[in-house]
């Protein structure tokens, strides 16, 4: 039982700890001490398969990263998954038109948990240099979870392989339990996200209020 | 190549109840255009495609426009005898009339031949009006390659096709409502959040932000009692 359930906690009895030293020590006698959580988020963040799904120039990149020159098969992730099923990460990689925008956020309802998604690319952002048009949606994040930003137009494979390593990191920084579990472990979280319709003037609704909320707007005093 | 006037003689010589009308194109490249009266237009334009000395036999490209309706103010100068002075000069009024232009959507062809190696030839088709006569014959029936085009001109303009094979929209989804290309469009608002807005964005990104503090007081610099 963890501390957190117990009624009372008093006196919780200390628990023999071992440090990072004592560990990476036994490590090298042959003597591997890990815990469960360690095993499963290492595993995890070790064989993130995409999508095999690419929406502009974005996906050039996307395929740039995947060939022999930067390799993304050094970090486990070189299985790009053609159906949504098998895969794991979803890159939106490139403008988000509207037409194209329920399909997108078909594609992630149709994916297993535990699933992530990277938006790579101004337009996957926030709409890029198509911001003002009528027919982009402004950011992927108005309807899907996103876990990973990655700036640039269009960034390079290297930042997409950046973005790929942060994405490890905050994977291997998940609890299995609690209220930090990630939300394929808990049950109070939806892992689907609402399709938005096609409606006479724009989508229908044009953002997921559950979440995505507009940031503060930088409001400068006016000039007297 | 024949000059437009030319293909316009030759035209009316061949149907001659054809409306047509030469635009001229005031700037440098002087790409005079021919403007076809709808009710010839498909005729006219399977004889441009068939014409020995011009075989128009590619049309490159369809596009549309959109004229608004547009109050137009004309200044006349009125001459009237002068009342007080019946003998001398007479008065000069200048007098201003206005006049609605109805607007009209327009759309434009342009046709090359690629067996004769010239081009282009530039046509227009003129709708009515621009909401329950906003109709034009379609010419994919004479040339296969405005079929895309013609649909995106459907479906930015709001243009219909009379004789189009398969008039959907191409770019837009089917519910959607609107034309946005024509001038009074207006646009989604979803400036909710707007990173570094200025000029027209700022204005329509500014009825969702929260109203600016009132402006602090600065002391005036050196300004000492």
């Amino acid at each position: 039982m963890s501390p957190m359930s117990d009624p009372t906690p008093a006196a919780p009895p200390p628990r023999p700890t071992v440090t990072e030293a004592e560990r990476d020590e036994l490590r090298r006698q042959g003597i591997l001490l890990t815990s469960l959580q360690e095993l499963y988020t290492w595993g995890n963040s070790h064989s993130v398969w995409p999508l095999n799904f690419g929406l502009a120039c974005c996906a050039i990149e996307m395929i740039a990263a995947s060939m022999a020159k930067f390799d993304i098969a050094r970090f486990g992730s070189e299985v790009f998954r053609p159906s949504p099923r098998q895969a794991d990460l979803l890159i939106v990689s490139g403008t988000v038109t509207k037409k194209m925008a329920p399909q997108v956020i078909r594609l992630w309802n149709q994916m297993p948990e535990p699933k992530y998604c990277i938006a790579m690319g101004a337009c996957a952002i926030s709409g890029g240099p198509f911001k003002q048009g009528y027919n982009v949606l402004k950011g992927i994040d108005r309807f899907i979870p996103v876990d990973i930003y990655i700036p640039g137009c269009p960034p390079r494979p290297e930042a997409l392989l950046h973005g790929l390593v942060q994405l490890q990191e905050k994977i291997q920084g998940f609890k299995l339990t609690g209220p930090a579990a990630p939300r394929h472990l808990r049950d109070d979280l939806p892992c689907n996200c609402p399709v938005p319709e096609f409606g006479e003037h724009d989508l229908e609704p044009p953002a997921n209020p559950a979440i995505w909320t507009a940031p503060p707007a930088i409001v400068r005093a006016e000039k007297a | 190549m024949e000059t437009p006037e030319q293909i316009r003689d030759r035209l009316l010589a061949r149907f001659p109840g054809a409306e047509i009308t030469v635009v001229p194109n005031p700037g440098t490249d002087a790409q005079h255009s021919l403007l076809l009266g709808a009710a010839h237009a498909r005729a006219l334009a399977e004889f441009l495609r068939d014409d020995a000395t011009l075989r128009l036999d590619q049309c490159s490209n369809v596009t549309g426009i959109d004229w608004p309706e547009k109050e137009i103010v004309e200044t006349t100068k009125v001459a009237t005898p002068d009342p007080a002075n019946p003998a001398g000069p007479p008065k000069v009024v200048e007098q201003k009339t206005k006049r609605l232009q109805l607007g009209c959507l327009e759309v434009v062809y342009h046709l090359y031949s690629i067996s004769l190696r010239h081009g282009p030839v530039i046509l227009r088709l003129r709708t009515g009006n621009r909401t329950d006569q906003a109709a034009v014959p379609s010419l994919t029936p004479v040339w296969r390659s405005c079929e895309f085009q013609e649909r995106e001109v459907f479906d930015l303009f709001g243009v219909t096709f009379h004789g189009h094979p398969d008039l959907r929209r191409i770019l837009m989804w089917d519910e959607f409502a609107d034309h946005p290309m024509r001038r009074d469009y207006v646009e989604p608002d979803d400036y909710e959040w707007e990173p570094t807005p200025h000029g027209t964005v700022l204005e329509k990104a500014k009825a969702h932000y929260p109203a600016p503090p009132p402006a602090a007081v600065a002391p005036a610099k050196g300004a000492t009692p």
